[in-house]
């Protein structure tokens, strides 16, 4: 039988929780790594054991730990991320140049066709390539040095790069995220991009069309459209068509349209989801009602998932890293907030249940589905 | 060679998998340095969580004491305090307090 694998990244360390298919039942195994925040855990697509967790403290900066057995047991591999040559400048948040700085990784994107070989999104923004699982890694120093790159500013939470996707089709082809920088697209395996953000507008830019600066919080695709990308940015829900070339509003009836995560269906390309939260200043859910909303027509109009989530009273977030979907069917939804609870759904987000609720403020989810 | 003992903060014990306290034996002159180098050598996973890697200068909110003083902005080439080479006093590595 299937077995779902949650893979959750708090404050305060890694829970990993288990379900067979039916997700009724759900067993809580942590924390591993207590007391670091772990920033992200994620699984290769090739062997769904080899977990990759990103594990960080001010104090004594970033681990990267590795499992071959599916979160069990865990080594500490290569944590040395230098920016290759002379590292530069970006803005800072009070316009004057800032120096690169490596402070922790935000992602884990491992390879379609490799255990091997894991790419990490980092602060301040750049990514990095191992190919020798997490052992040492290289700079793909393409994306820092683009001709933009210093005009790069930190959003509120640094200046992270935090979402990595790959073509499964074409594993040259990638799109990385940057708050707040934006879009950038990969046709050759990472050695050179391009900005991908037209169409996008962001109203606190001084130029709200401007090719960089824009304070994109999520992207995703579906693999088996590669072309299609969704996001959830700082304010507005857009969609691209066209691998990122031009994206458009698809905020619809949403009750606000900012947010973090945006996850799309397993099995349906054009279903989508969404958090929605009051506003940049408010970071907790619109109307103090956490509601999931769904659109089935690849944005524009939403619907509000709310059955099992609490309709009153609700101040927490949903961070950018803390949504994901298993493939079985009917699609699982999870989300973790900063509350410390986790959601899951198993009938494409009708209903929701409470799979951990005492949890360190949650930072990430991803699930794994085990045949 | 002198037998220096050591003591980690709480996370980095755990990264190790050591106790409460450890001893290493460092090449004379025993200087912060040939210490650090050595522990590093034996944990490798402890490094770049005390010195930043490349630079080697210790991170910012970490602190090295030793016999009752702060010795975190002293020279790291030079012998370590004599209580510590004596194995009277233990040199500690700790992190920055916090809460709230």
């Amino acid at each position: 039988m299937a077995q779902v694998r949650v893979l959750v990244g708090t404050r305060k360390g890694a829970f990993i929780i288990t379900s067979d298919g039916s997700r009724r039942a759900w067993k809580i195994d942590g924390p591993h790594f207590p007391g670091w925040e772990v920033m992200h855990v994620k699984g290769s697509p090739v062997n769904p054991d080899r977990l990759y967790a990103s594990a960080w403290t001010e104090w004594h900066g970033q681990v990267v730990q590795r499992s071959n057995d599916g979160g069990k047991s865990w080594e500490t591999v290569g944590n040395e991320f230098a920016y290759q040559g002379e590292a530069g400048t970006h803005q800072w948040y009070d316009g004057t140049p800032h120096p690169w700085d490596f402070k922790r990784v935000w992602h884990f994107e491992p390879s379609w066709e490799d255990p091997d070989t894991v790419f990490a999104g980092v602060e301040d923004a750049a990514i990095f390539k191992s190919t020798d699982g997490g052992v040492t890694w290289s700079e793909l120093p393409g994306l820092r040095t683009h001709s933009t790159g210093q005009t790069w500013a930190p959003g509120a939470g640094g200046m992270c790069l935090h979402t990595i996707l790959i073509d499964p089709t074409n594993p040259s082809r990638m799109f990385v995220a940057i708050s707040a920088a934006g879009v950038f697209r990969s046709d050759d395996g990472g050695a050179t991009w391009e900005v991908a953000t037209h169409g996008l507008e962001s109203d606190f830019l001084p130029d709200p069309k401007a090719a960089v600066g824009h304070c994109v919080h999520r992207i995703a695709m579906h693999p088996s459209r590669p072309e299609t990308l969704f996001m959830q940015k700082h304010w507005h829900v857009c969609r691209s068509d066209d691998a990122g070339r031009h994206w458009t509003k698809v905020s619809g009836n949403l009750p606000s349209d900012f947010g973090f995560p945006i996850a799309v269906h397993a099995h349906e390309p054009e279903t989508i989801y969404v958090v929605p939260i009051q506003s940049d200043h408010h970071h907790f859910p619109a109307d103090a009602k956490l509601r999931v909303y769904r659109s089935r027509t690849g944005g524009d109009e939403w619907e509000a998932l709310t059955a099992g989530l609490p309709q009153e009273h609700c101040y927490v977030n949903v961070l950018r890293e803390a949504m994901a979907v298993d493939s079985l069917d009917s699609c699982g939804i999870y989300f973790g907030t900063t509350g410390g609870q986790v959601y899951a759904s198993a009938d494409d987000g009708d209903t929701w249940m409470t799979i951990a609720e005492h949890l360190p403020p949650v930072v990430a989810v991803e699930v794994q589905t085990l045949e | 060679m002198s037998t220096i003992r050591v003591a980690l903060p709480a996370h980095l014990r755990a990264l190790a998998g050591v106790g409460a306290e450890i001893s290493l034996e460092v090449p004379d002159p025993p200087t912060a340095d040939r210490l650090l180098d050595i522990l590093e050598a034996d944990h490798p996973m402890l490094r770049g969580t005390i010195r930043e890697h490349g630079t080697r200068r210790r991170r910012a909110y970490i602190r090295y004491l030793a016999g009752g003083r702060d010795i975190s902005f002293e020279p790291t080439d030079v012998p370590l305090p004599a209580g510590v080479i004596a194995g009277e006093d233990v040199f500690r590595v700790v992190g920055a307090i916090s809460g709230g």
